[in-house]
């Protein structure tokens, strides 16, 4: 589609703003000043909104489209929170004004839902403290580690290795190296959770904690957790649960009372912020009692007179990961989601995540190879290997997927499950939905018997055939302008269709 | 019953049938008895409407609106109301990270034209798809530095925020990295200090334009002198100013980065935001976060994907550029939809009429007896001032009078008790700078 | 599966071409055709010296990305800077056009930690 840019009309204008009411031209010195305008494009407010509602309508949603997207939970998103997210006096919020002098006073309600969704967290998770701050999930597993870091050393304890199972997300191993650690990567037994024995081999007394998903990437519950939990323990080290998502376990496990030393939560997991196309996201990160004193800083205290302010004064904390008290417009909408969901919808919310992904697993375990055949949790694993040997890949199944108006399941991760293809349905699909996505399903195992050939070029119904991502990285193209103090390049001077 | 679930009992009948267990319990066996939970004592659920008025209740205990005239780095802007229409589109808002091209060319492209604006706004040369915010920004661009000439010592500017640098500080606490700080002077990067603390162990040298005083500066001889030692210069700037100030691009900076929260952001408590991370082309490979790249389909129509991926902790795992998984794209959007309608021009006048409105206020402030505004540099759309009190108080007693008057240097910066910043912008009327400049003169003839 | 005759190999798929003291070396058939297309190599700087064994170099494909470990100790004396423009070259001829670096070698006897063409053809058919 034509690039914004490419509809700039010279003098054309997309905004009024205010006249200058001040009796004032002010001028910036010369060498302090940009020598050529930035070129955005001059368009009027009408173009801006074709084109953006245009380009919208190239992308599959939650909102048109089912989007079993395993261990990315993408469930209905409800309008209600939006409405909170926005109400003036949360929206309009300077995060500067609490740290003026008695400047809480300013902020009560702001503070209060902090507090409260404090509250709220620690008796979903059975976690003793929660920050807010951490502004997505990875940043959530970094706040953690540092202050498994800071637990040790201030034990004087001698740690260099975090454990990470090879099913866990990348960002695990990923996070570790940045604080500072070695990791040490623990294989999958037959039965589709931890190998014990390998586990023991690994765990030293140089091993500082383990980062763990449960149930994990294949949607299992691992019911050695405990056991895992105490053998981590026994070294001294710490437990981290990567507890992006609670959708399975809601009402009937806490990590906190199975072990688990820190927990970090994506709120567009569990609690339905939207996805927002990638972000933003928002990771509170909970602990246990060993870690409290190592949380950020600032936290939010009640005090005796039911004033909410904020703490600086932990002398043990890791000091501040982020600029303020996390995404708060998104931690607004979680609030309102936990407070109308309550106890019960909580728990409802977990059993019908279950009950659909077990109900696709039974469905299809025919038609396609199931790697571990036991009851999953909020998502199933399942192997397109049999198609493959027909030539149709789990990529090709993707494709042919999206030319059926269907979001693709997650494919080839986890990497331990050759062909893999992870479904994860969540709780807000219906089973008449399912059971289209479960026909779909069959049909193409069974396209994959009578016509391989027709998975070829899929697919053909998208505003784009499949891209060319050799030439992407090869002849790299990540800005229009190409070079930065030049105009357009040449490549783009070109290139125009739409 | 929650009512986001659609089964109905006959639609969970017939799925326990299918799948062969007498009850959803029963899907739970896995869990064992001594595994569940202690405690689960959460309120009931509310109707919809029931907590609407709840969270009404709690932001109406926040004092809103004030008249704002504290910024910090985070500026109250007027949002265009076609901003926040188009990112309301279900097809933005509810879709995930673009992982299938295909079906996500509505978020690549708009990626694709965010980082283009983003790098013609800075005239620098490759911008990622957006990082959390600008203090996340700054570390990932320290960490990036390092990665690309692997030495470990940073010099930052006592005018770089001092909220980044407190998260600088937190998390490099466990790696060896050396932090050295060079003090303002006359409101200016001290040159002096800088040049002496640069040496051929030196990373990065960290600036911001304007500084957390609201100076603005040309910052190009630095460059060339952290050139000369082979350390990298990294410069935070303020989106908006770039209307009208010298370009990191200009200034031969290496890496920029910053909040976007001023390009048709909410301020929303903190958050969320958006950083951003421009750099020139040559070190695109050690750049963090996500990239969308130009293509083309099988028939030869151009289109875009996420590109170089190589680099991302789901392919590298521990040896990635970074532990960050996903952007900012909704709010990425909005900074692009917002540059859109702003256009060449609009940025040009917007930023004008932010500087001319900061220079009246500045004006009236200096006639108040006692205030003395710093004038040893330019400034844009926010300055300092020196009054005759302790500047936490006046602020105390400003906001009973509807102002938040600016932000007083005492909470940061040590021995600066009296000093406020104070930020405009074009949302600021004539008649409320002046009701502003009444109230605090009389606040301070009060005082004494 | 082509493996040339007199080069030697590692596990992890680099061959090494040894003249009296210096060497070229580069990534087999087997590395590139796992990699697929290849996007980037990260070449090592001239004279910079590695041990055995030691990473010395990267490449990356739109999926993947490998690390380049060095066949044998030596230093590094050229690299093909022809990757540069065109890193396709290794999925086209990884043996010739495709080579990486050269090295002065350190210790010629480290040769006998590497499989000959045949140990390493050998070596292939252990992995699926």
């Amino acid at each position: 589609m034509t690039l914004i840019f490419e509809k700039s009309i010279k003098d054309r204008r997309g905004v009024s703003l205010p006249q200058s009411d001040v009796p004032v031209k002010a001028i910036v010195p010369t060498a302090l000043r940009r020598k050529t305008t930035a070129q955005f494009p001059e368009v009027s407010e009408l173009d801006v909104v074709r084109h953006f509602t245009k380009l919208s309508q190239k992308n599959f949603s939650v909102d048109t489209q089912f989007y079993p997207l395993g261990s990315c939970t993408m469930k209905y998103n409800p309008r209600f929170t939006e409405k909170v997210a926005a109400l003036s006096g949360f929206a309009e919020l300077h995060p500067l004004l609490p740290q003026l002098r008695h400047g809480e006073r300013f902020t009560q309600g702001a503070l209060e839902l902090l507090y409260g969704l404090e509250q709220l967290l620690c008796e979903i998770t059975g976690m003793k403290n929660f920050t807010m701050q951490p502004l997505a999930g990875a940043h959530g597993e970094l706040t953690g580690i540092m202050m498994i870091a800071a637990y040790h050393k201030a034990k004087g304890n001698k740690k260099k290795y975090i454990i990470v199972p090879d099913t866990a997300h990348g960002t695990n191993p990923a996070t570790a190296i940045i604080a500072g650690y070695e990791t040490v990567s623990i294989p999958t037994g037959p039965q589709g959770v931890m190998d014990l024995e390998r586990l023991k081999k690994a765990l030293t007394p140089e091993v500082a904690g383990m980062m763990l998903t449960c149930p994990d990437t294949l949607g299992i519950f691992n019911s050695d957790i405990d056991k895992i939990a105490q053998m981590v323990h026994d070294v001294d080290g710490l437990m981290y649960y990567d507890g992006a998502n609670l959708n399975a376990i809601l009402g009937r496990c806490r990590p906190g009372d199975i072990g688990f030393d820190v927990i970090h939560l994506n709120t567009h997991k569990t609690f339905t912020t939207p996805h927002g196309g990638g972000g933003p996201g928002a990771g509170p990160v909970g602990v246990s009692e060993k870690l409290v004193k190592y949380l950020p800083i600032s936290r939010v205290v009640k005090n005796s007179d039911g004033q909410f302010v904020l703490n600086y004064a932990y002398p043990d904390s890791i000091g501040y990961v982020a600029s303020f008290y996390g995404n708060f417009g998104l931690l607004v909408r979680a609030y309102a989601y936990i407070l109308l969901l309550g106890k019960e919808g909580l728990i409802e919310t977990s059993n019908h995540a279950v009950l659909n992904a077990n109900y696709i697993m039974q469905s299809l375990k025919k038609f396609y190879h199931l790697p571990y055949p036991r009851t999953c949790m909020h998502e199933c694993v399942l192997s397109a290997v049999h198609q493959a040997q027909r030539g149709v890949h789990a990529i090709d199944i993707a494709k042919y997927l999206i030319d059926q108006d269907v979001h693709p399941p997650t494919v080839y991760f986890p990497l331990t499950v050759k062909e893999a293809m992870m479904i994860e349905p969540t709780e807000t699909e219906s089973k008449q939905t399912i059971d289209e996505f479960i026909k779909l399903m069959i049909e193409v195992n069974r396209v994959s018997i009578e016509n391989p050939e027709q998975f070829k070029d899929l697919p053909r119904r998208m505003p784009i055939s499949r891209p060319d991502e050799v030439k992407a990285a090869r002849d790299l193209n990540t800005n229009f302008f190409g070079r930065a103090l030049d105009g357009p390049s040449a490549q783009n001077k070109t290139a125009v269709h739409s | 019953m929650n009512p986001y679930i659609a089964n109905t009992e006959a639609d969970v009948k017939a799925m326990l049938d299918t799948i062969g267990v007498a009850s959803i319990e029963d899907l739970f066996a896995d869990i064992k008895p001594h595994q569940r939970p202690r405690s689960f004592a959460l309120p009931s659920g509310k109707s919809e409407f029931e907590v609407i008025e709840d969270l009404k209740r709690l932001a109406e205990k926040n004092r809103s609106p004030l008249t704002l005239f504290v910024g910090g780095g985070y500026y109250d802007h007027y949002i265009p109301a076609a901003v926040d229409s188009l990112i309301s589109r279900g097809e933005f808002f509810t879709a995930y990270t673009p992982y299938q091209p295909e079906c996500s060319q509505g978020t690549l492209q708009s990626l694709y034209e965010f980082q283009s604006s983003l790098c013609t706004l800075t005239q620098m040369e490759v911008a990622n798809a957006s990082l959390y915010d600008g203090g996340t920004a700054m570390y990932e661009a320290m960490m990036m530095a390092i990665r690309i000439n692997g030495r470990n010592r940073i010099i930052m500017d006592g005018g770089v925020s001092p909220i980044y640098r407190k998260i600088l500080k937190s998390y490099t606490s466990n790696l060896a990295i050396e932090f050295v700080e060079t003090p303002v002077v006359h409101g200016q990067a001290d040159r002096g200090h800088i040049r002496k603390a640069l040496n051929k162990e030196t990373a990065a040298v960290i600036l911001q334009n304007p500084n957390f005083f609201g100076a603005i500066d040309d910052h190009s001889d630095l460059v060339q002198a952290a050139h000369s030692v082979g350390a990298l210069v990294i410069e935070s700037v303020y989106p908006i100013s770039l209307g009208l100030l010298k370009t990191p691009g200009e200034m031969g900076v290496d890496i920029t980065v910053g909040e976007g929260q001023s390009l048709g952001l909410p301020l929303n408590f903190g958050g969320p935001y958006l950083g951003f991370l421009a750099a020139k082309k040559e070190f695109v490979r050690k750049m963090p976060g996500r990239i969308v790249g130009q293509t083309v389909d099988g028939l030869g129509r151009r289109c875009f994907v996420n590109t170089l991926q190589a680099r991302e902790q789901h392919i590298r795992r521990e040896k990635a550029t970074s532990n960050i998984c996903t952007n900012v794209s909704l709010c990425a959007l909005r900074a692009l939809i917002y540059m859109c309608l702003l256009g060449r021009q609009g940025l040009v006048d917007l930023a004008q009429l932010n500087l001319d409105k900061a220079e009246y206020a500045r004006a009236c402030l200096e006639k108040i007896p006692g205030v003395e505004v710093k004038r040893s540099s330019p400034t844009f759309n926010e300055f300092t001032v020196c009054l005759p009190h302790d500047a936490s108080a006046v602020v105390e007693t400003m906001i009973d009078r509807g102002f938040a008057a600016g932000f007083p240097c005492g909470r940061y910066y040590q021995g600066m008790d009296n000093y406020m910043i104070v930020a405009v912008t074009e949302k600021r009327t004539k008649q409320e700078i002046d009701q502003f400049a009444e109230n605090l003169k009389d606040v301070l003839a009060r005082f004494s | 599966m082509e493996v040339v005759d007199h080069y030697f190999y590692t596990k992890e798929h680099e061959w090494i071409h040894i003249e009296d003291d210096q060497a070229t070396i580069g990534i087999s058939e087997y590395a590139q055709e796992a990699l697929g297309d290849i996007t980037f190599v990260e070449l090592p700087s001239v004279g910079t010296e590695v041990e055995q064994f030691e990473q010395c170099s990267s490449v990356e494909s739109v999926k993947a990305a490998s690390d380049i470990y060095s066949p044998m100790s030596g230093k590094i004396i050229e690299v093909n800077t022809d990757l540069e423009e065109k890193p396709e070259l290794i999925n086209k001829d990884c043996y010739e056009r495709g080579w990486i670096a050269k090295l002065e070698l350190g210790a010629l006897e480290e040769q006998s930690k590497l499989m000959n063409a045949e140990e390493y053809r050998n070596y292939l058919n252990t992995l699926e």
